[in-house]
């Protein structure tokens, strides 16, 4: 009895939740919508609202005039992680594992670091690099973007890390090995999920930045698919099946970070616990 | 040992943000922090040694690509700088010249009332409506882990792809939302391009963008609350809505108030969402001191850095303020 009282009530709120996602993701849907729509139907009253002339005309554009960008920004998000990822795992093990004194002044300079807005830093790269010559370049977009990474990373290896048991350490300890090769022979790949998480969320902010780029690299050859899009929306006014297909195809690395990360990050945050 | 900083970094977020996973703050922010291990209590000479030596890295890291740029702004803000000197230095020492000609600059009002009233906005509605969410995805129907999941979406998606998204939906002649008013018998409104509308436009956007992040920090908030204090309330034949106010809200303070300082600081900071949409305009009715300080400093042909940098840094007294305020408020948390 208490189960058939329970049942109802549940599907009804399937039901709404359905709704409420639909509204939450509308802007997603026409976003995809619009990206398929004929140029002669863009402006169209009422709109389109499947995409019933559908067309790849927007997606053409994307391959013949977008190619470079993505090309570009894979390579940032790629460089960003390595970057990251470098800097961030050894500060992690310190900071969750040997726990040096004086370490907490770090911690809290990560956490504070975060909350700088990504203006201010953008305009001291910007006076930094003019003088330095790192303008309109991919090395200086990387290590701009790597900012956003680095604290976050930090503090997410030194969360996963602080987990490891001591009986692991202690063991490479006894096997002779050094704080170095226990870092990298034990630490390192039982972290392997911590790696994912944050390197995941590295490219993903990478990806996805625009501020820096805007800023950093308005003026270089190689520019990232942010710019790509937002010189798009200032150029040709008429054409928004291919800014909207763009979108969608910067979209992916969203797509895919959600579908594998709810595997990953959940793995990295209970990881605290890990055994093996 | 460790300092109690450290407790600053121990998350709230701990117990609560779990489920869902690292993905803390919007953006970007990430306050994960060292789970209280059972390690021993370190602090040899030699971890002390080879701690820093593993620290080194971040260390010098931090202040070559934070302290360092910060510090420039800061001289940028104190000196007379125009494009040559810039490039070629030499600028003279003005003090708080710039810091002077901002405060008295007519741009200086609205623009600071621009920034409370969408940092306002933006976060009770954020907060509202991703509390709603919380409390309706907080008991497990089919399909609630995966609408979750896709609530997701808009906080995942590049910044530029949600504003041109908005800003096409928005279209004054084109737009669908006016297509949809039209279909209500509501006359259109130029969303993007009247001075009346611009700044709401952006807002809209951004409490779009920002409910994922409150009703992640939420939904985690309400699994940590013990299932027989509802039981309890239950039998003691308290409504929905009693149960919410009397036993979800006040259980949920401590998670709520962290949430809200947290939004504070990244809306604070928003800039893509309105550059993009309406680059501040039209006639800086939508700018807040994120865009004048980056409209002074590289929106118009003769750039104007060291307003710009004041502008910037009068920003980041504002959000490490409440920043501070937030690893406070956390470490409370912690300690309660």
């Amino acid at each position: 009895m208490r189960n058939s009282r329970r049942l109802r009530p549940a599907r009804w709120k399937t039901v709404v939740g359905l709704v409420l996602t639909g509204l939450m993701l509308f802007p997603v849907y026409w976003m995809i919508n619009e990206s398929l729509t004929r140029d002669q139907d863009m402006r169209k009253t009422p709109p389109n609202w499947f995409p019933v002339h559908g067309t790849l005309d927007g997606y053409r554009a994307v391959l013949h005039q977008q190619m470079p960008y993505l090309g570009t920004s894979l390579f940032i998000g790629l460089g960003t992680v390595a970057l990251t990822v470098a800097v961030a795992a050894p500060a992690g093990y310190a900071l969750g594992k040997l726990r040096p004194r004086g370490g907490g002044v770090l911690s809290f300079a990560l956490l504070m670091a975060q909350m700088i807005p990504g203006i201010i830093m953008a305009m001291g790269f910007y006076a930094i690099y003019l003088n330095l010559g790192l303008l309109n370049g991919v090395p200086g977009l990387i290590l701009a973007d790597s900012t956003i990474a680095v604290p976050f990373g930090t503090l997410v290896f030194a969360a996963f890390m602080s987990g490891i048991p001591e009986e692991l350490l202690q063991a490479a300890k006894t096997d002779g090995a050094g704080q170095l090769r226990t870092f990298w022979s034990i630490v390192m790949p039982v972290s392997r999920n911590a790696v994912v998480t944050v390197s995941l969320f590295a490219f993903l902010w990478a990806w996805s930045d625009f501020m820096f780029a805007n800023t950093l690299d308005s003026g270089g050859r190689s520019q990232p698919i942010t710019l790509g899009i937002y010189h798009y929306i200032g150029n040709n006014n008429q054409q928004w099946n291919a800014i909207m297909a763009t979108a969608v195809v910067a979209s992916i690395p969203a797509t895919v970070l959600l579908v594998i990360a709810q595997r990953y990050v959940a793995a990295g945050v209970t990881a605290g616990a890990v055994k093996d | 040992m460790n300092s109690s900083t450290q407790a600053g970094a121990r998350s709230a977020l701990k117990r609560s943000v779990l489920p869902q996973g690292s993905v803390r703050g919007a953006r970007g922010a990430a306050q994960a922090a060292p789970r209280r291990a059972p390690a021993p209590r370190s602090g040899t000479r030699t971890t002390n040694w080879a701690g820093w030596a593993f620290l080194a890295p971040v260390t010098i890291y931090l202040l070559a690509f934070y302290a360092y740029p910060m510090y420039r702004n800061v001289e940028l803000s104190l000196r007379h700088y125009t494009v040559r000197s810039f490039v070629h230095g030499g600028a003279p020492f003005t003090g708080l010249d710039n810091y002077r000609k901002v405060l008295s600059d007519p741009a200086f009002g609205p623009a600071l009332t621009h920034t409370l009233v969408f940092t306002g906005v933006s976060i009770l509605c954020q907060f509202w409506i991703g509390m709603g969410l919380a409390v309706f995805f907080s008991r497990n129907f089919r399909l609630s882990a995966t609408l979750r999941a896709l609530f997701l979406v808009p906080w995942l998606l590049p910044l530029i792809v949600s504003a041109s998204t908005w800003s096409w939906m928005l279209n004054s002649d084109s737009g669908v939302v006016n297509h949809v008013l039209h279909g209500l018998g509501i006359a259109p409104v130029d969303w993007l391009t009247s001075p009346t509308w611009a700044l709401a436009s952006v807002t809209i956007a951004n409490i779009w963008i920002g409910i994922p992040f409150n009703l992640v920090m939420l939904y985690s908030g309400i699994q940590t609350i013990p299932s027989d204090v509802y039981e309890a309330a239950e039998l003691d034949g308290a409504t929905a809505w009693q149960r919410f106010w009397k036993v979800t809200f006040p259980l949920l303070r401590p998670v709520a108030a962290i949430t809200l300082l947290l939004g504070l600081v990244y809306t604070l900071k928003v800039f893509d969402i309105i550059w993009i949409m309406t680059k501040g305009g039209p006639a800086g009715s939508s700018a807040t001191f994120a865009t004048w300080s980056y409209q002074l400093g590289f929106g118009n042909l003769l750039p104007e850095f060291g307003p710009g940098a004041a502008v910037g840094n009068l920003l980041v007294v504002m959000a490490l303020a409440f920043g501070l305020i937030y690893v406070r408020a956390q470490r409370k948390q912690r300690e309660a």
